[in-house]
């Protein structure tokens, strides 16, 4: 140990703003990171789930919408295509 | 020979091989920069000229070199994509540069909180401090056109061009302390063989250095895996990964 007290290691030989301030800045940003990194996972999976939510639903009114339409109109959209 | 390699570059393996790598990897960036920072601020003994400021050195070194080591990676990860549309290496390379980024920015403020005491001054435009300036902003232009376009393959190609570009900066960096006059001193721990430094400093520098890389590696798998999964949104194995997400959210909630 280096230091022989708490408020000599708190300190620093007289540097103790610049040291405290460098490990307090880093840690910050780290931490930022980690956890930005972390929720940004979850966003990804959330985004994904709620576009496969809205595409099924599509795909739920756009088959109802053909049963009911279809055999009316005459004019089945499949053909032009 | 290098067949082994080949189900790696397969989205699905890397995403669970990466996901299974993460716990251990953070276990070990846990264990070595615990012992590394408590080492490096109470035990490693202080400078004869600089006093107890040179701690600052433990986070510095460390970052400033991680900066230039990420932007390296990021520049063969896309090469790779641009060579060979290996289109995992863009995922890779989106992944790494946020992490470049702010390790770039913790190499210039510990930087300027260490300058300040010892030149009494927190900034000068010396060839060291300006070239890793430039490197911030050219990894701030990298995620800038990494979330500029919609598509990603068009994203990645862009970014990849602004990346090899700026490859050029990397040897600035390094060789700067030697090829101009500059207020930044020469390197201490990289002289191969022996470095400049009392084994009771430089242990503890390579515990943080370790830790740091270590930290830098978890963080990167993390981005890797949610860029995988941005790209394959479409792919039938994300869907059932993010139903079963999605089954086993509703069952924690009941």
């Amino acid at each position: 140990m280096q230091f022989d007290s708490f408020s000599a290691f708190i300190n620093m030989g007289g540097y103790g703003f610049y040291v405290w301030l460098s490990f307090g800045v880093s840690t910050a940003l780290i931490l930022a990171l980690i956890v930005s990194s972390m929720m940004a996972h979850k966003q990804v999976i959330k985004d994904i789930a709620v576009r496969q939510q809205r595409e099924a639903k599509l795909r739920q009114v756009r088959s109802k919408h053909k049963q009911n339409k279809n055999p009316q109109t005459n004019k089945p959209n499949e053909i032009t295509q | 020979m290098w067949k082994w390699l080949h189900p790696y570059a397969n989205p699905e393996v890397s995403y669970h091989f990466t996901g299974k790598l993460i716990p251990w990897l953070s276990a070990l960036t846990a264990l070595f920069l615990a012992i590394g920072i408590i080492w490096a601020l109470a035990f490693a003994p202080a400078d004869y000229q600089q006093g107890d400021s040179f701690r600052i050195f433990y986070l510095h070194v460390p970052a400033a070199s991680l900066s230039m080591g990420i932007y390296v990676g990021m520049a063969i990860a896309a090469f790779t994509s641009m060579v060979w549309q290996f289109k995992l290496a863009d995922a890779s390379a989106a992944a790494m540069a946020p992490v470049g980024a702010v390790f770039t920015t913790i190499a210039l403020i510990t930087g300027a909180a260490w300058g300040k005491p010892m030149w009494g001054t927190w900034w000068i435009w010396d060839a060291r401090l300006t070239s890793e300036l430039i490197l911030l902003f050219l990894y701030l232009g990298v995620i800038a056109l990494h979330n500029a376009f919609e598509d990603k393959n068009l994203a990645g190609k862009a970014a990849g061009i602004l990346t090899l570009v700026g490859v050029i900066n990397i040897p600035i960096i390094k060789y700067s302390v030697e090829w101009w006059n500059t207020l930044h001193q020469g390197s201490t721990v990289s002289k191969l063989g022996k470095p400049s430094m009392s084994i009771d400093m430089l242990w503890p520098f390579l515990f943080c250095f370790l830790g740091f890389a270590l930290l830098v590696a978890t963080i990167i798998c993390i981005r890797f895996r949610s860029e995988i999964l941005a790209r394959n949104s479409i792919r039938p194995w994300v869907r059932t990964l993010v139903a079963e997400h999605l089954l086993q959210e509703k069952n924690n909630a009941v």
